[in-house]
Protein backbone atom coordinates (compact mmCIF):
# COMPACT_ATOMS: atom_id res chain seq x y z
CA UNK A 1 0.00 0.00 0.00
CA UNK A 2 2.88 2.31 0.74
CA UNK A 3 3.96 2.60 -3.05
CA UNK A 4 0.02 3.33 -4.27
CA UNK A 5 -0.28 5.81 -1.38
CA UNK A 6 3.19 7.60 -2.70
CA UNK A 7 2.25 7.47 -6.00
CA UNK A 8 -1.09 9.22 -5.32
CA UNK A 9 0.70 11.71 -2.57
CA UNK A 10 2.92 12.38 -5.64
CA UNK A 11 0.28 12.71 -8.36
CA UNK A 12 -1.43 15.41 -5.52
CA UNK A 13 1.01 17.42 -5.02
CA UNK A 14 2.21 17.82 -8.57
CA UNK A 15 -1.09 19.46 -9.39
CA UNK A 16 -1.45 21.20 -5.74
CA UNK A 17 1.87 23.15 -6.55
CA UNK A 18 0.87 24.47 -9.63
CA UNK A 19 -3.11 25.56 -8.33
CA UNK A 20 -3.20 28.37 -10.21
CA UNK A 21 -3.00 26.40 -13.62
CA UNK A 22 -4.68 23.06 -12.48
CA UNK A 23 -7.80 24.70 -10.11
CA UNK A 24 -8.64 28.00 -10.41
CA UNK A 25 -7.95 28.57 -14.35
CA UNK A 26 -10.91 25.97 -14.65
CA UNK A 27 -13.19 27.08 -12.31
CA UNK A 28 -12.87 30.64 -14.03
CA UNK A 29 -13.16 29.54 -17.21
CA UNK A 30 -16.65 27.43 -15.99
CA UNK A 31 -17.67 31.13 -14.23
CA UNK A 32 -17.26 32.62 -17.61
CA UNK A 33 -19.35 30.23 -19.49
CA UNK A 34 -22.79 30.49 -16.74
CA UNK A 35 -21.88 34.61 -16.30
CA UNK A 36 -22.49 34.63 -20.54
CA UNK A 37 -24.25 31.38 -21.70
CA UNK A 38 -26.78 32.39 -18.53
CA UNK A 39 -27.02 35.91 -19.31
CA UNK A 40 -28.20 35.37 -22.83
CA UNK A 41 -30.47 32.58 -22.42
CA UNK A 42 -32.13 32.82 -19.35
CA UNK A 43 -35.24 34.13 -20.85
CA UNK A 44 -35.33 32.14 -23.75
CA UNK A 45 -34.89 28.71 -22.92
CA UNK A 46 -36.39 26.53 -20.32
CA UNK A 47 -35.02 22.80 -20.76
CA UNK A 48 -37.10 21.36 -17.66
CA UNK A 49 -40.78 22.27 -16.75
CA UNK A 50 -39.97 24.95 -13.95
CA UNK A 51 -35.74 24.70 -13.87
CA UNK A 52 -34.52 28.21 -15.07
CA UNK A 53 -31.54 27.99 -17.73
CA UNK A 54 -29.05 29.05 -15.37
CA UNK A 55 -30.39 26.33 -12.62
CA UNK A 56 -30.08 23.75 -15.73
CA UNK A 57 -26.55 24.84 -16.85
CA UNK A 58 -24.89 24.53 -13.18
CA UNK A 59 -24.83 20.65 -12.92
CA UNK A 60 -23.87 20.41 -16.48
CA UNK A 61 -20.89 23.01 -16.22
CA UNK A 62 -20.07 21.43 -12.79
CA UNK A 63 -19.80 17.85 -14.57
CA UNK A 64 -17.95 19.20 -17.75
CA UNK A 65 -15.41 20.40 -15.29
CA UNK A 66 -15.03 17.35 -13.26
CA UNK A 67 -14.83 15.56 -16.36
CA UNK A 68 -12.15 17.63 -18.59
CA UNK A 69 -9.94 18.12 -15.25
CA UNK A 70 -9.89 14.71 -14.69
CA UNK A 71 -9.03 14.00 -18.21
CA UNK A 72 -5.90 16.80 -17.59
CA UNK A 73 -4.80 15.51 -14.66
CA UNK A 74 -3.69 11.87 -15.77
CA UNK A 75 -2.94 12.07 -19.04
CA UNK A 76 -0.32 15.78 -18.77
CA UNK A 77 1.13 14.30 -15.83
CA UNK A 78 1.97 11.10 -17.73
CA UNK A 79 3.11 12.99 -20.96
CA UNK A 80 5.46 15.02 -19.38
CA UNK A 81 6.83 12.34 -16.75
CA UNK A 82 7.42 10.55 -20.77
CA UNK A 83 9.10 13.53 -22.35
CA UNK A 84 11.16 14.57 -19.49
CA UNK A 85 11.82 10.96 -18.76
CA UNK A 86 11.41 10.91 -15.12
CA UNK A 87 8.72 8.14 -15.92
CA UNK A 88 11.38 5.86 -15.38
CA UNK A 89 11.53 6.55 -11.31
CA UNK A 90 8.42 4.75 -11.17
CA UNK A 91 9.01 2.19 -14.17
CA UNK A 92 11.94 1.24 -11.94
CA UNK A 93 9.88 0.70 -8.53
CA UNK A 94 8.30 -2.67 -7.58
CA UNK A 95 4.78 -0.92 -7.99
CA UNK A 96 2.27 -3.10 -10.09
CA UNK A 97 0.12 -1.83 -12.96
CA UNK A 98 -2.89 -1.80 -10.60
CA UNK A 99 -1.04 0.36 -8.30
CA UNK A 100 0.12 2.34 -11.25
CA UNK A 101 -3.98 2.37 -12.79
CA UNK A 102 -5.07 3.41 -9.18
CA UNK A 103 -3.01 6.25 -8.26
CA UNK A 104 -2.93 8.02 -11.11
CA UNK A 105 -6.94 7.52 -11.62
CA UNK A 106 -7.82 8.27 -8.20
CA UNK A 107 -5.44 11.54 -8.15
CA UNK A 108 -7.13 12.77 -11.61
CA UNK A 109 -11.05 11.91 -9.73
CA UNK A 110 -9.55 14.08 -6.75
CA UNK A 111 -8.65 17.22 -9.00
CA UNK A 112 -11.75 16.46 -11.11
CA UNK A 113 -13.70 16.84 -7.78
CA UNK A 114 -12.09 20.07 -6.40
CA UNK A 115 -12.24 22.05 -9.57
CA UNK A 116 -15.78 20.64 -9.58
CA UNK A 117 -16.68 21.51 -6.09
CA UNK A 118 -15.20 25.07 -6.93
CA UNK A 119 -17.52 25.84 -9.42
CA UNK A 120 -20.76 24.61 -8.10
CA UNK A 121 -19.85 26.40 -4.45
CA UNK A 122 -19.43 29.88 -6.72
CA UNK A 123 -22.60 29.70 -8.71
CA UNK A 124 -24.53 28.58 -6.09
CA UNK A 125 -24.08 33.04 -5.66
CA UNK A 126 -25.71 33.14 -9.12
CA UNK A 127 -28.17 30.09 -9.02
CA UNK A 128 -31.11 28.59 -6.91
CA UNK A 129 -29.84 24.55 -7.14
CA UNK A 130 -31.81 21.89 -6.03
CA UNK A 131 -30.17 18.53 -4.81
CA UNK A 132 -33.37 16.50 -5.30
CA UNK A 133 -30.93 12.88 -5.52
CA UNK A 134 -27.59 13.86 -3.81
CA UNK A 135 -26.51 9.74 -4.23
CA UNK A 136 -26.99 9.98 -7.51
CA UNK A 137 -24.77 13.04 -8.01
CA UNK A 138 -21.98 11.45 -5.94
CA UNK A 139 -22.34 8.37 -7.85
CA UNK A 140 -21.94 9.83 -11.54
CA UNK A 141 -19.57 12.53 -10.28
CA UNK A 142 -17.62 8.93 -9.07
CA UNK A 143 -17.93 7.35 -12.32
CA UNK A 144 -17.62 10.27 -14.67
CA UNK A 145 -14.33 11.56 -13.07
CA UNK A 146 -12.95 7.84 -13.14
CA UNK A 147 -13.85 7.04 -16.89
CA UNK A 148 -11.90 10.65 -17.70
CA UNK A 149 -9.11 10.13 -15.25
CA UNK A 150 -8.92 6.67 -17.37
CA UNK A 151 -8.90 7.81 -20.61
CA UNK A 152 -6.48 10.79 -19.86
CA UNK A 153 -3.73 7.38 -18.56
CA UNK A 154 -5.04 5.61 -21.95
CA UNK A 155 -4.36 9.05 -24.09
CA UNK A 156 -0.69 9.79 -22.15
CA UNK A 157 0.12 6.25 -22.69
CA UNK A 158 -0.59 6.32 -26.12
CA UNK A 159 0.95 9.75 -26.64
CA UNK A 160 4.75 10.06 -27.67
CA UNK A 161 4.19 14.30 -28.65
CA UNK A 162 2.32 17.13 -26.53
CA UNK A 163 0.15 17.61 -30.43
CA UNK A 164 -0.66 14.30 -29.93
CA UNK A 165 -1.99 13.92 -26.45
CA UNK A 166 -4.03 17.44 -27.52
CA UNK A 167 -5.20 16.46 -30.49
CA UNK A 168 -6.69 13.66 -28.10
CA UNK A 169 -7.94 16.50 -26.41
CA UNK A 170 -9.80 18.67 -28.56
CA UNK A 171 -11.19 16.51 -31.05
CA UNK A 172 -12.26 14.02 -28.73
CA UNK A 173 -12.73 15.22 -24.94
CA UNK A 174 -13.80 18.40 -25.55
CA UNK A 175 -16.33 17.76 -28.72
CA UNK A 176 -17.90 14.60 -26.78
CA UNK A 177 -18.55 16.85 -23.56
CA UNK A 178 -19.69 19.87 -25.48
CA UNK A 179 -22.23 17.72 -27.66
CA UNK A 180 -23.66 15.61 -24.43
CA UNK A 181 -25.57 17.94 -23.64
CA UNK A 182 -23.90 20.45 -20.79
CA UNK A 183 -25.24 23.66 -22.80
CA UNK A 184 -28.70 22.26 -23.89
CA UNK A 185 -31.47 19.12 -23.48
CA UNK A 186 -30.80 16.64 -25.92
CA UNK A 187 -34.78 16.34 -26.37
CA UNK A 188 -34.41 19.95 -28.03
CA UNK A 189 -32.36 18.18 -30.79
CA UNK A 190 -33.75 16.71 -34.27
CA UNK A 191 -33.94 13.47 -34.16
CA UNK A 192 -30.87 12.42 -35.66
CA UNK A 193 -28.46 14.43 -33.72
CA UNK A 194 -30.65 12.84 -30.64
CA UNK A 195 -30.16 10.01 -31.84
CA UNK A 196 -26.15 10.79 -32.57
CA UNK A 197 -25.64 11.98 -28.60
CA UNK A 198 -27.69 8.36 -27.73
CA UNK A 199 -24.34 6.83 -28.56
CA UNK A 200 -22.14 9.22 -27.12
CA UNK A 201 -21.14 7.90 -23.32
CA UNK A 202 -20.50 11.45 -21.83
CA UNK A 203 -24.19 12.03 -22.50
CA UNK A 204 -24.93 9.67 -20.03
CA UNK A 205 -22.71 10.69 -17.50
CA UNK A 206 -24.04 14.57 -17.61
CA UNK A 207 -27.76 13.45 -17.86
CA UNK A 208 -27.19 10.75 -14.90
CA UNK A 209 -25.52 13.69 -12.98
CA UNK A 210 -28.51 16.10 -13.66
CA UNK A 211 -30.57 14.18 -12.43
CA UNK A 212 -29.69 13.63 -9.36
CA UNK A 213 -30.39 17.84 -8.93
CA UNK A 214 -33.75 18.27 -10.70
CA UNK A 215 -35.00 14.52 -10.54
CA UNK A 216 -35.64 15.39 -14.36
CA UNK A 217 -33.43 13.90 -17.00
CA UNK A 218 -33.53 13.00 -21.23
CA UNK A 219 -33.80 9.16 -20.10
CA UNK A 220 -33.98 6.83 -17.69
CA UNK A 221 -31.16 7.25 -14.39
CA UNK A 222 -30.24 3.63 -13.65
CA UNK A 223 -30.26 3.37 -17.64
CA UNK A 224 -27.30 5.66 -17.73
CA UNK A 225 -25.68 4.34 -14.82
CA UNK A 226 -25.42 1.11 -16.34
CA UNK A 227 -23.96 2.55 -19.57
CA UNK A 228 -21.42 4.50 -17.51
CA UNK A 229 -20.55 1.84 -15.59
CA UNK A 230 -19.88 -0.60 -18.35
CA UNK A 231 -17.54 2.58 -20.46
CA UNK A 232 -15.79 2.45 -17.04
CA UNK A 233 -15.16 -1.54 -16.99
CA UNK A 234 -14.18 -1.24 -21.02
CA UNK A 235 -11.85 2.02 -20.77
CA UNK A 236 -10.11 0.46 -17.25
CA UNK A 237 -9.70 -2.74 -18.71
CA UNK A 238 -7.99 -0.91 -21.41
CA UNK A 239 -5.76 0.59 -19.48
CA UNK A 240 -4.72 -1.79 -17.08
CA UNK A 241 -4.09 -4.10 -20.25
CA UNK A 242 -1.67 -1.30 -21.40
CA UNK A 243 0.05 -0.50 -18.45
CA UNK A 244 0.42 -4.23 -17.37
CA UNK A 245 2.18 -5.18 -20.60
CA UNK A 246 4.44 -1.55 -20.69
CA UNK A 247 2.68 -0.92 -23.78
CA UNK A 248 5.09 2.35 -25.31
CA UNK A 249 6.56 2.23 -21.64
CA UNK A 250 9.04 -0.59 -21.81
CA UNK A 251 10.58 -1.61 -24.78
CA UNK B 1 23.12 -17.21 -5.59
CA UNK B 2 24.47 -15.22 -8.09
CA UNK B 3 23.66 -11.58 -8.01
CA UNK B 4 22.68 -11.08 -11.67
CA UNK B 5 21.83 -14.41 -13.75
CA UNK B 6 21.48 -13.48 -17.38
CA UNK B 7 20.78 -16.35 -19.84
CA UNK B 8 20.80 -16.36 -23.63
CA UNK B 9 19.06 -12.49 -23.94
CA UNK B 10 18.34 -11.91 -26.92
CA UNK B 11 16.99 -8.27 -28.51
CA UNK B 12 16.34 -6.67 -31.47
CA UNK B 13 15.24 -3.12 -32.26
CA UNK B 14 14.13 -3.57 -36.54
CA UNK B 15 16.83 -4.59 -38.09
CA UNK B 16 18.89 -4.21 -35.62
CA UNK B 17 20.12 -7.02 -33.51
CA UNK B 18 20.85 -4.91 -30.43
CA UNK B 19 21.70 -8.55 -28.31
CA UNK B 20 22.85 -11.34 -29.17
CA UNK B 21 22.24 -14.40 -27.13
CA UNK B 22 24.45 -12.76 -24.07
CA UNK B 23 25.20 -14.96 -21.35
CA UNK B 24 26.30 -13.37 -17.77
CA UNK B 25 26.74 -13.96 -13.99
CA UNK B 26 27.67 -11.72 -11.70
CA UNK B 27 28.75 -12.92 -8.82
CA UNK B 28 27.47 -11.67 -5.12
CA UNK B 29 29.98 -8.63 -4.17
CA UNK B 30 31.65 -8.23 -7.11
CA UNK B 31 32.44 -4.87 -8.42
CA UNK B 32 31.61 -5.76 -12.12
CA UNK B 33 32.72 -3.83 -15.55
CA UNK B 34 30.28 -3.70 -18.60
CA UNK B 35 32.36 -2.42 -21.11
CA UNK B 36 32.46 -1.58 -24.77
CA UNK B 37 32.07 0.66 -27.52
CA UNK B 38 28.59 3.22 -28.05
CA UNK B 39 25.98 1.43 -29.51
CA UNK B 40 27.73 -2.15 -27.92
CA UNK B 41 24.51 -3.01 -26.04
CA UNK B 42 25.20 -2.43 -22.72
CA UNK B 43 22.24 0.31 -22.07
CA UNK B 44 19.74 -2.11 -23.83
CA UNK B 45 21.28 -5.11 -21.39
CA UNK B 46 20.59 -2.72 -18.12
CA UNK B 47 17.63 -1.48 -19.46
CA UNK B 48 16.44 -5.53 -19.96
CA UNK B 49 18.39 -6.10 -16.14
CA UNK B 50 16.08 -3.05 -14.96
CA UNK B 51 12.96 -3.88 -16.68
CA UNK B 52 12.76 -0.55 -18.71
CA UNK B 53 12.80 -3.46 -21.82
CA UNK B 54 12.12 -6.60 -22.57
CA UNK B 55 14.29 -9.42 -23.75
CA UNK B 56 13.15 -11.02 -27.10
CA UNK B 57 14.53 -13.80 -25.85
CA UNK B 58 16.63 -15.25 -22.89
CA UNK B 59 15.66 -14.48 -19.23
CA UNK B 60 17.67 -12.35 -16.14
CA UNK B 61 17.34 -13.34 -13.02
CA UNK B 62 18.42 -10.83 -10.35
CA UNK B 63 19.34 -12.64 -6.64
CA UNK B 64 17.16 -15.27 -8.12
CA UNK B 65 14.18 -13.22 -9.33
CA UNK B 66 13.17 -13.51 -13.20
CA UNK B 67 12.28 -9.79 -13.90
CA UNK B 68 9.60 -10.27 -15.84
CA UNK B 69 7.82 -13.12 -13.69
CA UNK B 70 8.93 -11.87 -10.01
CA UNK B 71 9.04 -8.54 -11.26
CA UNK B 72 8.34 -6.74 -7.85
CA UNK B 73 11.19 -9.17 -5.97
CA UNK B 74 13.56 -8.15 -8.76
CA UNK B 75 13.07 -4.57 -8.60
CA UNK B 76 13.68 -4.32 -5.09
CA UNK B 77 16.89 -6.03 -5.19
CA UNK B 78 18.23 -3.82 -7.34
CA UNK B 79 18.83 0.13 -7.62
CA UNK B 80 19.74 1.57 -10.73
CA UNK B 81 21.60 4.81 -11.93
CA UNK B 82 19.95 5.88 -15.32
CA UNK B 83 22.57 7.12 -18.06
CA UNK B 84 20.26 10.08 -19.33
CA UNK B 85 20.00 13.31 -16.61
CA UNK B 86 16.32 13.48 -15.60
CA UNK B 87 14.30 14.55 -12.86
CA UNK B 88 11.28 15.85 -12.10
CA UNK B 89 10.98 19.53 -12.06
CA UNK B 90 7.91 19.91 -9.27
CA UNK B 91 9.85 18.56 -6.39
CA UNK B 92 12.42 19.51 -4.11
CA UNK B 93 15.71 17.01 -3.54
CA UNK B 94 14.36 15.97 -0.45
CA UNK B 95 10.77 15.64 -1.84
CA UNK B 96 12.21 13.34 -4.68
CA UNK B 97 13.94 10.62 -2.35
CA UNK B 98 11.35 10.07 0.30
CA UNK B 99 8.85 9.38 -2.96
CA UNK B 100 11.69 7.03 -4.17
CA UNK B 101 11.16 5.17 -1.08
CA UNK B 102 7.65 5.16 -1.19
CA UNK B 103 7.63 3.69 -4.41
CA UNK B 104 9.82 0.89 -3.33
CA UNK B 105 7.23 0.86 -0.13
CA UNK B 106 9.57 2.59 2.70
CA UNK B 107 8.17 5.16 4.64
CA UNK B 108 10.28 6.76 7.43
CA UNK B 109 13.49 6.25 5.99
CA UNK B 110 15.09 10.19 6.82
CA UNK B 111 18.00 8.52 8.66
CA UNK B 112 19.36 7.12 5.58
CA UNK B 113 18.10 9.45 3.16
CA UNK B 114 20.31 11.76 5.02
CA UNK B 115 22.77 9.70 5.45
CA UNK B 116 23.03 9.24 1.49
CA UNK B 117 22.75 13.42 1.46
CA UNK B 118 25.78 13.34 3.17
CA UNK B 119 27.71 11.05 1.66
CA UNK B 120 26.95 12.17 -2.13
CA UNK B 121 27.39 16.18 -0.35
CA UNK B 122 23.15 17.21 -1.07
CA UNK B 123 22.64 17.96 2.57
CA UNK B 124 23.00 22.01 1.90
CA UNK B 125 20.77 21.19 -1.10
CA UNK B 126 18.16 19.16 0.47
CA UNK B 127 15.42 21.72 0.25
CA UNK B 128 16.35 22.89 -3.03
CA UNK B 129 13.98 22.32 -6.17
CA UNK B 130 15.60 20.14 -8.39
CA UNK B 131 14.76 22.49 -11.79
CA UNK B 132 17.73 25.26 -9.62
CA UNK B 133 20.40 22.22 -9.22
CA UNK B 134 23.54 22.59 -11.62
CA UNK B 135 24.04 19.28 -13.62
CA UNK B 136 26.35 17.56 -11.28
CA UNK B 137 24.10 18.15 -8.28
CA UNK B 138 21.18 16.55 -10.78
CA UNK B 139 23.52 13.48 -10.93
CA UNK B 140 24.59 13.46 -7.20
CA UNK B 141 20.46 13.24 -6.86
CA UNK B 142 19.98 10.16 -9.78
CA UNK B 143 22.59 8.25 -7.59
CA UNK B 144 20.73 9.00 -4.34
CA UNK B 145 17.67 7.85 -5.62
CA UNK B 146 19.20 4.59 -6.55
CA UNK B 147 19.95 3.90 -3.16
CA UNK B 148 17.07 4.89 -1.50
CA UNK B 149 16.17 1.42 -1.00
CA UNK B 150 19.89 -0.28 0.13
CA UNK B 151 19.29 -2.23 -3.25
CA UNK B 152 21.96 -5.64 -2.37
CA UNK B 153 22.45 -4.83 -6.46
CA UNK B 154 23.80 -1.58 -7.79
CA UNK B 155 23.74 -0.98 -11.36
CA UNK B 156 25.13 2.46 -12.93
CA UNK B 157 24.94 3.10 -16.26
CA UNK B 158 28.36 5.96 -17.34
CA UNK B 159 27.82 7.59 -13.82
CA UNK B 160 30.77 9.90 -14.26
CA UNK B 161 30.04 11.48 -17.62
CA UNK B 162 30.30 14.76 -17.91
CA UNK B 163 31.29 14.94 -14.24
CA UNK B 164 33.97 16.70 -12.67
CA UNK B 165 36.94 15.25 -9.85
CA UNK B 166 35.53 16.05 -7.09
CA UNK B 167 31.93 14.27 -7.91
CA UNK B 168 33.41 11.17 -9.39
CA UNK B 169 35.82 11.15 -6.03
CA UNK B 170 33.04 11.53 -4.20
CA UNK B 171 30.72 8.66 -5.66
CA UNK B 172 33.48 6.24 -5.92
CA UNK B 173 34.48 6.61 -2.49
CA UNK B 174 30.74 5.88 -1.25
CA UNK B 175 29.83 3.24 -3.83
CA UNK B 176 33.46 1.58 -2.94
CA UNK B 177 31.72 1.66 0.54
CA UNK B 178 28.70 0.18 0.01
CA UNK B 179 30.82 -2.66 -2.26
CA UNK B 180 33.02 -3.32 0.85
CA UNK B 181 29.94 -3.51 2.96
CA UNK B 182 28.41 -6.59 0.37
CA UNK B 183 26.78 -4.76 -2.35
CA UNK B 184 26.56 -5.72 -5.73
CA UNK B 185 27.71 -3.15 -7.81
CA UNK B 186 27.83 -3.07 -11.76
CA UNK B 187 29.03 -0.06 -13.67
CA UNK B 188 29.03 0.88 -17.51
CA UNK B 189 31.93 3.64 -18.52
CA UNK B 190 34.07 4.77 -21.06
CA UNK B 191 36.62 5.70 -18.37
CA UNK B 192 38.74 2.54 -18.73
CA UNK B 193 41.18 3.89 -16.04
CA UNK B 194 38.08 4.09 -13.76
CA UNK B 195 37.17 0.36 -14.47
CA UNK B 196 40.31 -0.40 -14.50
CA UNK B 197 41.03 0.91 -10.81
CA UNK B 198 37.07 -0.10 -9.79
CA UNK B 199 36.35 -3.55 -11.13
CA UNK B 200 37.54 -6.96 -10.28
CA UNK B 201 36.14 -8.56 -13.03
CA UNK B 202 35.07 -6.87 -16.26
CA UNK B 203 32.94 -8.18 -19.45
CA UNK B 204 33.42 -6.22 -23.27
CA UNK B 205 30.95 -5.86 -25.20
CA UNK B 206 30.57 -5.69 -29.03
CA UNK B 207 27.45 -5.48 -31.23
CA UNK B 208 25.22 -7.13 -28.75
CA UNK B 209 27.73 -10.12 -27.94
CA UNK B 210 30.23 -10.41 -24.99
CA UNK B 211 33.57 -10.59 -26.95
CA UNK B 212 35.63 -10.94 -23.43
CA UNK B 213 34.76 -11.98 -20.19
CA UNK B 214 37.62 -12.25 -17.42
CA UNK B 215 39.16 -10.67 -14.12
CA UNK B 216 40.30 -7.25 -14.63
CA UNK B 217 44.06 -9.09 -14.01
CA UNK B 218 43.84 -11.65 -16.21
CA UNK B 219 42.81 -9.24 -18.60
CA UNK B 220 45.37 -7.10 -18.15
CA UNK B 221 47.47 -10.24 -18.54
CA UNK B 222 47.09 -10.40 -21.81
CA UNK B 223 49.10 -7.61 -23.47
CA UNK B 224 52.19 -8.71 -20.98
CA UNK B 225 54.51 -6.14 -19.42
CA UNK B 226 55.06 -3.08 -20.74
CA UNK B 227 55.35 -1.27 -24.39
CA UNK B 228 58.45 0.72 -25.50
CA UNK B 229 57.02 2.91 -28.20
CA UNK B 230 60.49 3.98 -30.59
CA UNK B 231 60.64 6.51 -33.39
CA UNK B 232 63.29 6.30 -35.39
CA UNK B 233 65.12 9.42 -37.13
CA UNK B 234 65.55 7.46 -40.44
CA UNK B 235 65.53 3.96 -41.55
CA UNK B 236 62.81 1.04 -40.35
CA UNK B 237 62.89 -1.10 -37.42
CA UNK B 238 65.72 -4.41 -37.78
CA UNK B 239 64.25 -7.07 -38.76
CA UNK B 240 65.58 -9.08 -35.75
CA UNK B 241 62.97 -6.94 -33.77
CA UNK B 242 59.83 -7.76 -35.66
CA UNK B 243 58.94 -10.37 -33.50
CA UNK B 244 58.44 -7.90 -30.39
CA UNK B 245 56.24 -5.81 -32.59
CA UNK B 246 53.36 -4.50 -30.85
CA UNK B 247 49.76 -4.95 -33.19
CA UNK B 248 47.35 -3.40 -30.52
CA UNK B 249 48.05 -0.26 -32.33
CA UNK B 250 48.00 0.81 -35.64
CA UNK B 251 49.94 4.06 -36.19
CA UNK B 252 49.93 5.86 -39.36
CA UNK B 253 53.60 7.43 -38.51
CA UNK B 254 55.50 4.89 -40.18
CA UNK B 255 58.99 5.67 -38.54
CA UNK B 256 57.08 4.87 -34.68
CA UNK B 257 57.07 0.92 -33.91
CA UNK B 258 55.67 -0.30 -30.59
CA UNK B 259 57.38 -3.40 -28.79
CA UNK B 260 56.34 -5.63 -26.70
CA UNK B 261 58.94 -5.62 -23.23
CA UNK B 262 58.06 -8.38 -20.72
CA UNK B 263 61.04 -7.03 -18.78
CA UNK B 264 62.82 -3.83 -18.39
CA UNK B 265 66.35 -5.30 -18.97
CA UNK B 266 65.21 -6.16 -21.94
CA UNK B 267 65.40 -2.55 -23.53
CA UNK B 268 68.93 -2.31 -23.10
CA UNK B 269 69.06 -5.32 -25.88
CA UNK B 270 66.83 -3.33 -28.17
CA UNK B 271 68.59 0.07 -28.08
CA UNK B 272 71.62 -2.09 -28.81
CA UNK B 273 70.54 -3.64 -31.74
CA UNK B 274 68.99 -0.41 -33.18
CA UNK B 275 72.53 0.96 -32.11
CA UNK B 276 74.22 -1.81 -33.83
CA UNK B 277 71.98 -1.35 -37.16
CA UNK B 278 73.15 1.90 -37.73
CA UNK B 279 70.00 3.87 -36.57
CA UNK B 280 69.34 6.80 -34.43
CA UNK B 281 66.40 7.20 -32.26
CA UNK B 282 64.30 10.32 -31.94
CA UNK B 283 62.02 9.71 -29.22
CA UNK B 284 61.85 6.60 -26.39
CA UNK B 285 58.73 6.24 -24.18
CA UNK B 286 58.17 3.09 -22.33
CA UNK B 287 54.11 2.63 -21.45
CA UNK B 288 52.58 0.42 -18.90
CA UNK B 289 50.06 -1.46 -20.76
CA UNK B 290 46.65 -0.60 -19.32
CA UNK B 291 43.22 -1.75 -19.69
CA UNK B 292 42.24 0.62 -22.62
CA UNK B 293 45.20 -1.37 -24.63
CA UNK B 294 43.38 -4.74 -23.96
CA UNK B 295 39.87 -2.75 -24.76
CA UNK B 296 42.01 -1.64 -28.26
CA UNK B 297 42.86 -5.53 -28.66
CA UNK B 298 39.92 -7.10 -28.44
CA UNK B 299 37.81 -4.37 -30.09
CA UNK B 300 39.83 -4.72 -33.25
CA UNK B 301 41.60 -1.63 -33.44
CA UNK B 302 41.26 1.94 -33.39
CA UNK B 303 38.21 2.75 -35.32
Amino acid sequence: MTGFRTLLYKELLRFWKVATQTLTAPIVTAMLYLLIFGHVLEDHVQPFPGVAYTAFLVPGLVMMSVLQNAFANSSSSLIQSKITGNLVFILLTPLSHWEMFSAYVLAAMIRGFLVGLGVMLITLLFAKLSFVEPLWIVLFALLGAAILGTMGLIAGIWAEKFDQLAAFQNFLIVPATFLAGVFYSVHSLPPFWLAVSHANPFFYMIDGFRYGFFGYSDVAPLTSLYVVLLFFLVLSSIAVTLLKRGYKLRH
Amino acid sequence: MAAIRIDQVRKRFGALQALDSVSLEIANGEFFGLLGPNGAGKTTLISIIAGLARADQGSVRILGHDVVTDFRAARRSIGVVPQELVFDPFFTVRETLRMQSGYFGISGNDAWIDEILHELGLTAKADTNMRALSGGMKRRVLVAQALVHKPPVIMLDEPTAGVDVELRQTLWRFIGRLNREGHTVVLTTHYLEEAQALCSRIAMLKTGAVVALDSTAALLKRISGSQLVVRLTTGSLPASLHHLLSHTEASSDTRQYTLRVNHHDEVEQILAQIRHAGLAIEDLRLHQADLEDVFIQIMGGRQ
